[in-house]
């Protein structure tokens, strides 16, 4: 059987406040034939390097894009990533097609319990819904979304929960890779 | 000393160490069970290479403790002193006077007088601070709760060495025989009355602390000026000797005054200086001491009274280890730490042997039961290292308790994991950067009045030449995570990294290089992390120049930055390959072009397609015009809308 090459795209500007995204890094990076990539790690000055961000890309099939749900959205440098990597000619348009059929999907932790995030709740939309603009990108450009992993209720969660959400992951991102 | 000369004397010491040392750290046994080995072999008792002169030779080789108390004071700072205060009454004290009091419940259980079983409980007491410090040491232990709790109690012991001096004679149940005056008092001062001599004690310890500072500091400052080492060394020594020379005239341990001026000076910027200088002198030293207790042991007593001895050596051992546990359980170590401290204090100490020597001047003891003793805590001695195997090969896997909570490495700032070379504009600017992290840099600086200086400033930086390997030694290169070089003179900063670099692989090195060659020589020798003095300074000042011409700010940082950038990667490939002076000028015309052609494609609005700026929408614009003249009106609409 082939594995996929799994790339988790990692960014959080403060990973040392985070003890949810240290697991999962943590946790990610334990399970063989993962590649991570820590973006805030790599370009703290967010002068992304388009060229070696490309190559990644095409030497992975599935991206999991892990990060903290900040504003309804991602951290910044996640959407600098975006504006400077998925170039048009080469991620999207009509010459565009070098992400094609590759897997597209998020790993996000949220402060908000899951309840919040309803039509009924304190967000009003639900995460996938929330997550519309990027789904639509990775679609633009001829990738597979699946849907989102979310940790929910962060503030809330116990160490011996952390590492349970962390657990999964792990398994999540084993499934992943064996297709 | 015995037959041949001094040459003689000190072949057959090396050569013993030099033989016996190796092999025992190879076995896993630690070098203080070498030198004793060593010290046996050579002894009356091996090869006869030393006669009954071992006890001079103790005598004279206990200098090596002196010096060993002398590092250890500098290493103590105060701050560090008082975190300890809790450790140091509370186990130190409890430990002696546990001990002590055991002891004497046996000894009067036996038969003996009270007067004599608290002396011999007194003696017993004190462990090893030579063995246990140097076995910890050597074993990495130092730094873990037990090792710094052995510590404490080694310190408070040898501290307790003075009252016990004091006590001692007033136990003396027979005439003192004699007027010999050994490692106590000094004659003149038996002559004065006791209020007066108090005050001379007094005295002369104010003496070490007030004249540690305002003597002895400036003195090392004008030294240290003439840039002369081996002077430097000799003041070290000088001072040392003096101390010692001082502590005997008033009865004092020499080993407690040498310590206190270690305390006084620890703050100084000399520190790592002195420790460095003394290092090999403390070193030997202790080696000859180790040797001296190996020899010392007389094994013709030993065979007499082997079940006395054997007893002896035995009970001390346990009964010093069931005290141990008991305070180590008390003071809610875990069981593998507790463990690492009983093994590694049940032992008499060279201390035990000064005291013995003392009571027996003082008709505290009879002379036969004080070479028991000796011989006791000479085998005890020479028992701890293999106490240390035992706990590590044996215990430790029993035990298991190896801390469970993963601790993250990027969370711990030792204090000691960065050194910082150099400390001008350049490098205090770094250190004030770590400072506001809360990392505490360890600073070396070669201008004695420039350290001057930064220290009224309140800066905590040491002198010396970092070039110097024994320097970085005692500056703690071993346990540093980063060497950050921060000298204005290329050829040290070439010798520093070559030496760190080859010496400690483990240490990052970050160094700044002034001139071009100095850049590639660095690069070469496989430090990536080179840092042009100029590079960071002209970019931002090209940047600013940029704005001030008309150019987005943003965009001129955007330039300025992948400048730097292709820059690094060209000076990357330069030292790749070493080329004739031709060729080079060559290259580097060839890449300054390079940079600007790559500059003018990422950047520039030239009409060739534009990398790097996504941002631009020229291609989209492009794409967008060629759909609308295919005529068919493309269900799919504008998605992405840039601009």
């Amino acid at each position: 059987m082939n594995l996929r090459r799994v790339l988790v795209l990692f960014a959080h500007p403060a990973l040392h406040r985070s003890r949810v995204h240290r697991a999962m890094l943590r946790a990610a990076r334990e399970v063989q034939g993962i590649t991570t990539h820590d973006l805030y790690q790599t370009y703290p000055d967010f002068d992304i390097d388009v060229s070696h961000e490309q190559g990644l890309l095409l030497t992975h099939d599935v991206v999991v894009c892990q990060h903290p749900f900040y504003w309804y959205s991602t951290p910044p440098l996640i959407k600098q990533w975006e504006d400077l990597v998925l170039e048009h000619g080469w991620a999207y348009g009509r010459d565009g097609k070098a992400l094609h059929g590759k897997t597209w999907m998020h790993a996000i932790s949220a402060g908000g319990r899951e309840e919040a995030y309803r039509a009924d709740g304190h967000n009003r939309f639900t995460v996938s819904q929330l997550l519309a603009p990027l789904e639509q990108t990775a679609r633009l450009c001829g990738m597979q979304w699946r849907a989102p992993f979310v940790v929910h209720g962060t503030h809330l969660l116990s160490d011996h929960e952390v590492a349970q959400h962390a657990a999964e992951y792990a398994q999540l991102l084993a499934g992943l890779r064996d297709g | 000393m015995g037959e041949g000369g001094l040459l003689f004397q000190a072949f057959v010491f090396l050569a013993a160490a030099v033989v016996a040392v190796p092999i025992a750290s190879r076995l896993g046994l630690g070098s203080v069970l070498g030198y004793l080995i060593a010290g046996v072999a050579i002894g009356p008792f091996g090869f006869g290479f030393i006669g009954n002169d071992a006890q001079d030779l103790l005598h004279f080789a206990e200098f090596g403790v002196v010096m060993m108390l002398f590092v250890i004071g500098l290493e103590l700072q105060p701050a560090l002193l008082w975190r300890l205060r809790g450790t140091l009454l509370g186990m130190g004290g409890l430990q002696v006077a546990g001990t002590t009091a055991v002891a004497v419940g046996i000894g009067l259980a036996v038969g003996q007088t009270w007067q004599v079983s608290l002396a011999i409980g007194l003696i017993l007491s004190l462990s090893s601070t030579a063995i246990v410090l140097q076995s910890l040491a050597e074993r990495g232990y130092m730094k873990t709760d037990a090792g710094q709790r052995a510590f404490a109690v080694l310190l408070f012991q040898d501290m307790a060495v003075i009252p016990m001096l004091a006590i001692l004679p007033l136990l003396a149940t027979a005439a003192v025989v004699g007027g010999e005056t050994g490692h106590g008092a000094g004659g003149w001062l038996d002559s004065l009355p006791a209020w007066l001599r108090a005050l001379v004690v007094l005295g002369a310890v104010a003496l070490v602390i007030v004249g540690g500072r305002f003597v002895v500091q400036p003195l090392f400052r004008t030294i240290a000026r003439t840039r002369l080492r081996e002077v430097f060394t000799a003041a070290a020594l000088l001072l040392m000797i003096g101390i010692a020379l001082l502590m005997n005239l008033v009865g004092l341990s020499p080993a407690l005054g040498t310590f206190l001026a270690g305390v006084v000076l620890a703050t100084s910027e000399f520190r790592h200086e002195l420790e460095s200088d003394i290092e090999p002198f403390k070193g030997l030293l202790l080696g000859l001491f180790f040797l001296a207790v190996g020899a010392s042991i007389d094994f013709a007593l030993v065979g007499n009274e082997a079940m006395t001895v054997g007893a002896l050596v035995a009970s001390l051992v346990l009964l010093k280890a069931a005290v141990l546990f008991v305070l180590g359980r008390v003071f809610r170590m875990g069981l593998d730490q507790n463990l690492l401290f009983t093994m590694a204090l049940a032992q008499g100490g060279e201390f035990g042997f000064v005291l013995l020597s003392y009571a027996g001047q003082n008709a505290v003891l009879p002379a036969q039961t004080a070479s028991v003793l000796v011989a006791a805590i000479a085998l005890s001695m020479a028992i701890t290292p293999l106490l240390l195997v035992l706990y590590e090969r044996v215990l430790v896997p029993r035990v298991g308790t190896r801390p469970t909570a993963q601790r993250e490495a990027d969370e711990i700032h030792d204090e000691s994991s960065v050194i910082i070379a150099g400390f001008g504009q350049f490098g205090s600017t770094i250190g004030r950067l770590l400072r506001a992290q809360g990392i505490r840099p360890v600073v070396l600086e070669y201008d004695s009045d420039r350290v001057e200086l930064l220290r009224r400033l309140g800066l905590d930086v040491h002198y010396g030449d970092a070039s110097r390997l024994d320097l970085l030694h005692s500056a703690g290169i071993e346990k540093a995570r980063v060497l950050v070089i921060a000298l204005g003179d290329d050829a040290k900063t070439l010798a520093l990294a070559h030496v760190v670099h080859e010496r400690y692989p483990h240490v990052r090195i970050l160094a700044r290089a002034v001139t071009r060659p100095a850049v590639f020589e660095l690069m070469q020798a496989g430090i990536p992390d080179v840092y042009r003095d100029t590079l960071d300074t002209a970019l931002r000042v090209g940047e600013d120049a940029l704005a001030a011409l008309g150019t987005p700010r943003h965009h001129a940082h955007r330039l300025a930055q992948a400048f730097r950038r292709h820059d690094e990667r060209h000076v990357r490939d330069l030292a790749a390959t070493k080329l004739e002076w031709g060729t080079y000028v060559d290259r580097v015309r060839g890449n300054i072009r390079a940079l600007e052609a790559d500059l003018a494609r990422e950047f520039g609005d030239a009409a060739e397609p534009i990398r790097d700026s996504a941002w631009d929408s020229s291609t989209l614009r492009a794409e967008a015009a060629a759909r609308d003249r295919d005529a068919s009106p493309s269900s799919k609409p504008t998605t992405h809308a840039q601009n």
